[in-house]
């Protein structure tokens, strides 16, 4: 019996921790994804609680008969088994057709979904992004505008062991850089992911997606963000001993404020501000995050 | 008399002693000490394996780099994930296929014994040489158990050693695996159709198969890593004219059966379990089979959906997605169908069920998150996320690892002749039960709220539910000391078992004596003996 009370309890702890996940708390972001920025990010949000949803009725009803069993069927309450229940075409029939049902329910707005990110087409603006161990290098291949992006040095300091530094006091610790990327509201960006030495990948959990960065492989992913802001991130796939620590900051200004950007950031005729765009082979051991590059 | 006639068959041999001191496990040929050489074996990376979890878990109690540097963390990552999955799953469901096969279909031992022993004794030396490249110039492996490249190329001197490491561990599994093939299709009793076999005997053929079909391929994939570092070829390096994408592709091809390799045998032992603790048949037995055999063929042609995010053709992501959801057709004909084994039953609850019950419950979580990292839209902001973390490890702890301790549970007062602590293991479950969750399901929420995977330190936002992880992975560790206490206690002595262990269990393994003694069916069971077995 509390046995029972136990195991109902837990289903309701559980069944709160689900509600939670709702749409009622998607601001609450500490446990649920985000809405995000972007149509995709949207999309994506939505395609999420959608299955998340299904998921739940079904646990609900599937995990409802598995406690109904417990409760009901118990030998300490002189349950008696009936031992012909064995087998029955009919149902077991219905409990093949009947998920194809729903997984194909879930599978027709995936697939619209998918349709829809993987066109990169009519883009306004295209960035090169080429990870690195362990630094980002965004290149503007419409303005020539070229830079490195590295840890911030406050939280390259409070990282290291035996600093002393709480990382609490930190502002945004291990998701600040020094170099922003800056790109335009309410435009279509195309970025184009490579790596110079490890698979690293670009996430921005605000912009809905997520793709690795291969050397050799040019990937593409888009980005059309409605809002304005600071939106950060980090790199997703395992590329060494400071893959923790090569974070992506990106700033969505106005299409004003981008154009002003990009004048004061081109690279002048013959200064040449960063490594020429074409040659951008900083050997491994130089990218050391111990020396935060001022790019 | 069910008794006396097993007894006689069990003794009508000419010896039941063995021989003493090492020489006996170095040498043993026997299914059973073999069977027990591999549990201990899993046992042991079970805990060494838990102890680099719980590094792991204590340097991700608060933000900033407390106890480990990132590569150090990086290499325990690499080395929990390759030591749990072949030290301790994969070994522990050869142990019990070792001492439950045999006995389950009739047979006196495996069909090949003396392989048997070679493909246990190699596992150690396996081991040895992957746990040793902490000691050597540049480290244990860090480039994580999925060994990328370019990353894993990276490695100094531990590199090759990891790689032949998994060489032996794969010639082990493959023996194994042959062995177990040969054993069910050859040594079967007369009368035990293919058919008429137990559920754990049918998800061990189809795993051996699973086996012996990826761990070369698995050979092969980290064989060209070794070329590539060594003799200067070009698989998987772009500069070279390779494919890094190629090796994932490779490796999941090894990697999803894989996945299945670590469960099935999973929902062979729950398959035994509920239906005893129902005191009913298992329900719907032949649909169990066709399902097993399903997941086990789309196993094969899923594999992309570990690397959604590599760039794909859309074709390719839409393939690998709808194949990917029709997984959970197969997967919930088994959980329907434990689910009605239960319905109109007569339930107890004695530790092996109780165990059995809490694989029903998360190992259907952990389902459920599997189904949504297929839908691929939504798996571009899961993957590599802690989502991903939570996911598998719903399968693997309470999923392969509750059904392993259900098994040995169960089985326990067959192989040693004693009734357990049943109180004991009660408290074993309900810490186990309930920490486990602690541990695991506050990582669905870091992963949805942003924290990729294999990272030794994190944004302060995550501090929360990081801490509460930890708090979890120190008391699910903590709770498995009961687990040792309890089978030391019944191996020493207790209560005597009789020979039908659980008043509903059925199947031939019941038939003979507690504790097995250590010859049986030497004679194969008879038409009447088997007929037994079956009723109940």
């Amino acid at each position: 019996m509390s046995k029972k009370r136990l195991i109902t309890a837990g289903a309701g702890l559980a069944a709160a921790l689900v509600s939670l996940t709702g749409p009622a708390f998607a601001g609450w972001d500490g446990i649920n994804m985000t809405p995000g920025v972007t149509e995709l990010s949207a999309r994506i949000y939505h395609l999420h609680m959608l299955i998340l949803w299904v998921c739940v009725v079904i646990a609900v009803l599937v995990f409802g008969a598995m406690i109904y069993s417990i409760v009901r069927f118990r030998k300490s309450r002189g349950a008696v088994p009936d031992t012909t229940i064995v087998h029955s075409n009919k149902a077991e029939l219905i409990w093949t057709i009947i998920p194809v049902f729903i997984l194909v329910a879930m599978a027709i707005p995936a697939a619209k979904a998918l349709i829809v990110i993987e066109d990169t087409r009519n883009s306004e603006l295209t960035i090169k992004v080429t990870g690195y161990q362990w630094k980002w290098q965004y290149d503007y291949l419409d303005s020539g505008v070229n830079f490195f992006s590295t840890l911030a040095e406050s939280s390259n300091f409070a990282r290291q062991r035996g600093s002393g530094i709480d990382p609490n006091t930190v502002d945004h610790y291990l998701l600040e850089v020094d170099h922003h990327l800056v790109i335009p509201v309410d435009t279509k960006v195309r970025l184009l992911l490579t790596a110079n030495d490890v698979i690293h990948a670009w996430w921005v959990p605000a912009f809905g997606m997520k793709k690795d960065a291969i050397p050799g492989f040019v990937n593409e992913l888009w980005i059309k963000s409605h809002e304005t802001g600071t939106f950060r991130g980090q790199c997703a796939e395992l590329c060494g001993r400071d893959h923790g620590f090569m974070p992506i900051v990106v700033d969505v200004v106005s299409k004003e404020d981008f154009a002003h950007w990009v004048e004061t950031h081109k690279p002048a005729p013959e200064a040449v501000p960063a490594a020429p765009a074409a040659e951008p082979a900083a050997p491994a051991a130089e990218a050391a995050p111990a020396s935060a590059t001022k790019s | 008399m069910a008794t006396s006639h097993a007894h006689d068959s069990a003794h009508a041999g000419h010896h039941d002693e063995k021989p003493y001191g090492i020489t006996r496990w170095l040498f043993t040929t026997n299914h059973k000490d073999i069977g027990t050489l591999y549990l201990s074996f899993a046992c042991i990376m079970f805990f060494l394996g838990g102890v680099m979890a719980l590094l792991i878990r204590a340097e991700l109690w608060h933000p900033g780099l407390q106890i480990l540097d990132p590569v150090t963390f990086n290499a325990l990552t690499t080395n929990h994930a390759l030591v749990m999955i072949f030290g301790a799953v994969m070994p522990a469901w050869v142990g019990f296929a070792n001492w439950m096969i045999p006995m389950q279909i009739g047979s006196p031992d495996m069909a090949l014994p003396r392989m048997n022993n070679y493909s246990f004794w190699i596992l150690p030396f396996a081991f040895v040489l992957l746990l040793s490249t902490w000691f050597v110039p540049g480290g244990a492996p860090a480039g994580g158990w999925t060994l990328y490249p370019p990353l894993v190329l990276q490695g100094g001197d531990g590199l090759p050693m990891a790689i032949f490491a998994i060489h032996l561990m794969g010639a082990s599994s493959i023996m194994g695996a042959i062995n177990v093939i040969v054993t069910i299709m050859n040594m079967r009793a007369p009368g035990i159709t293919l058919l008429k076999m137990p559920l754990f005997v049918w998800t061990w053929l189809i795993t051996a198969y699973l086996l012996i079909a990826v761990m070369p391929v698995l050979a092969g994939a980290v064989t060209m890593l070794l070329t590539d570092h060594f003799f200067g070829t070009s698989f998987f390096s772009a500069a070279g004219g390779g494919d890094p994408v190629m090796f994932q592709h490779i490796f999941w091809f090894f990697g999803h059966p894989e996945v299945y390799i670590l469960i099935l045998p999973a929902f062979g032992i729950i398959s035994e379990i509920i239906p005893t603790f129902s005191r009913k048949p298992l329900f719907g037995y032949e649909s169990m089979v066709y399902a097993t055999a399903s997941i086990a063929f789309l196993s094969f042609i899923v594999w992309a959906h570990h690397m959604f995010t590599v760039g794909m053709p859309l074709a390719g992501e839409l393939f690998f997605m709808l194949s990917t959801m029709l997984i959970a057709v197969p997967t919930g004909v088994k959980v329907f169908n434990w689910t009605t084994t239960m319905y109109k039953g007569s339930l107890s609850f004695e530790t092996p069920m109780l165990f059995a019950l809490a694989f029903l419950f998360l190992f259907t979580i952990g389902g459920f998150s599997g189904l949504m990292l297929g839908i691929v839209p939504a798996d571009f902001q899961y993957h590599d996320t802690y989502f991903v973390v939570a996911h598998f490890h719903y399968v693997l702890v309470p999923g392969a690892i509750f059904a392993a301790m259900a098994g040995v549970y169960y089985w326990l007062p067959k192989w040693t002749g004693h009734r357990y602590n049943e109180k004991l293991g009660k408290w074993h479950f309900w810490l186990s039960a309930i920490f486990v969750n602690v541990l695991f399901f506050p990582q669905h929420f870091l992963g949805l709220a942003g924290m990729p995977r294999r990272i030794p330190d994190y944004a302060t936002q995550f501090t929360d539910w990081n801490m509460v992880s930890t708090i979890g992975a120190f008391g699910f560790g903590l709770s498995q000391i009961l687990l040792l206490i309890v089978v030391w206690q019944c191996v020493r002595g207790g209560e005597k078992a009789p020979n039908r262990a659980w008043e509903g269990a059925h199947g031939l393994e019941w038939e003979l004596p507690s504790p097995a003694p250590y010859h049986t069916w030497e004679t194969a069971p008879d038409v009447a003996t088997i007929a037994r077995g079956a009723e109940h």
